[in-house]
């Protein structure tokens, strides 16, 4: 397309521009986390001040922000262990080895991921209470596992059907079992796709909040329900202690979703769009 | 494609999966129809008896519930609109070629990857508190009165925050679609004389349509489920001016214990999502068939 490079020059601006507005908020709650508390709130701001990381040690050792930290990522890693473990092979079935269900079981299973969890949370709750699975590992780990099932299922099945059949009969004329065929065929073939899927999959268990809220105390609370306490006179700790709280936070999150861009949009359609 | 019929048996692989799906989302469904005609509260365990409809009767009669669904209702749509302007203006500012841009594109995606929560206190203390936020400054630079945004005008504030996280979820999907655009056939139309207001109606709007439909169909209905911004920020308040239908739900079910109201609430919620999921998949189904 050709354009008059002036107005090249203004819609780059205007880009950058509104990148800086929008990403504004989250650049002023990394700056206020490496200041003094004194000076985070001085009138007028200062946007740099002489850093410090006193904020960090303070919210990591004189808050609870560890505890809740190792629930989170205990909870975050065995969910989607348990939806990978479930999903891939469920992934295998309906890719290779279709039926006449095949299709709608997909769209099923993609609608159960839509569900309201609102709608589900009065049972949940009900039954973790019966069987003594509130404020437990267990009870998250289950939960979050269905929540990312449809998504490992849709995502992984997607890049199975990107394999070309052909290699694995060969594999299989070869005389290897479905194991072998796993490990040494495909496996290969979907690391990236995998490694995807992991992280989208991290990043949901990671940012939830209504089920941990409903479902959790305190033994099992994940970093969600820790930072949502900081709503009432500011929590354990002040702006500046609470900006590194939360910045830590969101800093493994927000790597993992700049490390899966490309496959940001299939993940969040759920395939719809690639 | 060819299959081996010694390994057909191999498509029950999907069973244990799908069982465990069975479990732990259609068994509570099942069960939240169930409680929804019950009388139950957790406070009086004999209270747990059938009362048929009037958990819905009593919800429909209440001018509380119509409430809550104008709260809900306004704060979808507002979203929606809002991030479909903004997503598609930064979607085509994206799409052409500038120093910096995967940069930007990664900058533009953070709001979307945060979690909710840090989102919520990220505006409510450090951004919008009345006395320490950074807007309390900003204000008294331009001279006005102090003013407490979320205290004042919580569902604005609510559908700001929500904007903010939600445009760049709008922005990618967009983004993509244009992207799937040959670029030979803008070529063509910009030789032939068509304007940039011209192009955009009649060859780029019309070719985005799907990737509209698909965003703002998913986008409706996670963000019918919006729930940690309004925990943190107002708690469904002042009164119930910010009380969404997840948040009634909780209300009903964490604060009064009431498991056959939330449960009949439950339903509202599941049936409204369900409508909205049958016409995501019929979109997304007429694609596949397009592209078959």
């Amino acid at each position: 397309m050709k354009r008059l490079p002036l107005s090249g020059a203004v819609l780059t601006g205007l880009t950058y521009l509104l990148t800086l507005l929008i990403f504004f908020p989250i650049l002023w709650m990394v700056l206020t986390s490496f200041k003094p508390e004194q000076l985070a709130l001085v009138v007028p701001p200062r946007i740099f001040v002489a850093p410090t990381l006193e904020n960090y040690m303070v919210a990591f050792t004189a808050s609870p922000y560890l505890e809740f930290l190792w629930n989170t990522l205990v909870i975050t890693l065995l969910a989607t262990l348990l939806a990978l473990v479930l999903g891939v092979p469920a992934a295998y079935a309906m890719a290779y080895y279709p039926t006449r269900r095949t299709n709608g079981t997909m769209l099923w299973i993609m609608s159960t991921r839509m569900l309201p969890p609102a709608g589900v949370i009065v049972p949940l709750y009900v039954i973790f209470r019966d069987i003594h699975w509130l404020d437990t590992y267990l009870g998250m780990i289950v939960v979050y596992a269905g929540m990312n099932f449809p998504l490992v299922v849709w995502m992984i099945r997607s890049f199975m059907l990107e394999v070309p059949y052909g290699i694995l009969e060969a594999a299989r004329l070869d005389g290897a079992n479905l194991l072998q065929e796993f490990t040494h065929v495909l496996l290969p073939l979907l690391l990236p796709g995998l490694a995807a899927t992991v992280l989208l999959c991290f990043i949901f268990t990671w940012n939830e909040f209504f089920l941990a809220v409903n479902l959790t105390t305190r033994q099992a609370s994940p970093l969600s329900v820790y930072i949502a306490s900081f709503k009432a006179a500011q929590g354990d700790l002040f702006v500046a202690k609470m900006s590194a709280a939360a910045t830590a936070t969101v800093l493994p999150v927000i790597a993992a979703g700049w490390a899966t861009q490309r496959q940001l949009v299939a993940g969040l359609t759920l395939g719809a769009v690639k | 494609m060819a299959k081996q019929s010694a390994h057909e048996g191999r498509k029950w692989l999907s069973a244990p999966g799908i069982l465990f799906l069975v479990i732990v989302t259609q068994i509570p469904f099942v069960l939240t129809l169930y409680y929804s005609l019950r009388g139950w509260n957790l406070l009086r365990p004999d209270s747990d008896v059938f009362v048929g409809l009037r958990n819905f009767s009593r919800i429909l009669s209440n001018r509380e519930f119509y409430t809550v669904l104008a709260n809900t209702v306004v704060l979808t749509l507002s979203v929606v609109v809002i991030t479909l302007v903004l997503g598609m203006i930064l979607a085509l500012l994206l799409n052409r070629p500038f120093p910096g841009r995967g940069l930007v594109r990664t900058l533009l995606i953070s709001p979307f990857l945060i979690m909710p929560v840090v989102t919520a206190v990220l505006w409510k203390n450090i951004l919008l508190d009345p006395v320490f936020g950074l807007s309390a400054y900003v204000v008294s630079l331009l001279g006005l009165p102090a003013i407490d945004l979320i205290a004042q005008y919580p569902m604005q504030t609510i559908i700001l925050i929500v904007s903010w996280q939600w445009t760049p979820f709008v922005m990618l999907i967009l983004l993509a679609g244009l992207q799937s655009m040959p670029e030979s056939i803008l070529e063509a139309a910009s030789l032939d004389g068509a304007g940039g207001l011209t192009m955009f109606r009649y060859m780029i709007l019309p070719h985005l349509q799907r990737f509209i439909e698909i965003a703002l169909l998913l986008e409706t209905i996670f963000i019918l489920n919006v729930f940690g911004v309004i925990f943190v920020t107002t708690s469904g308040g002042p009164g119930i001016a910010t009380t969404n239908l997840p948040y009634q739900i909780f209300l009903e079910a964490f604060s009064r214990w009431n498991v056959g109201r939330a449960s009949a609430y439950g339903v509202f919620a599941v049936i409204l999502a369900n409508i909205l999921v049958l016409i995501f998949l019929r979109v997304i189904g007429s694609q596949s068939e397009q592209e078959a």
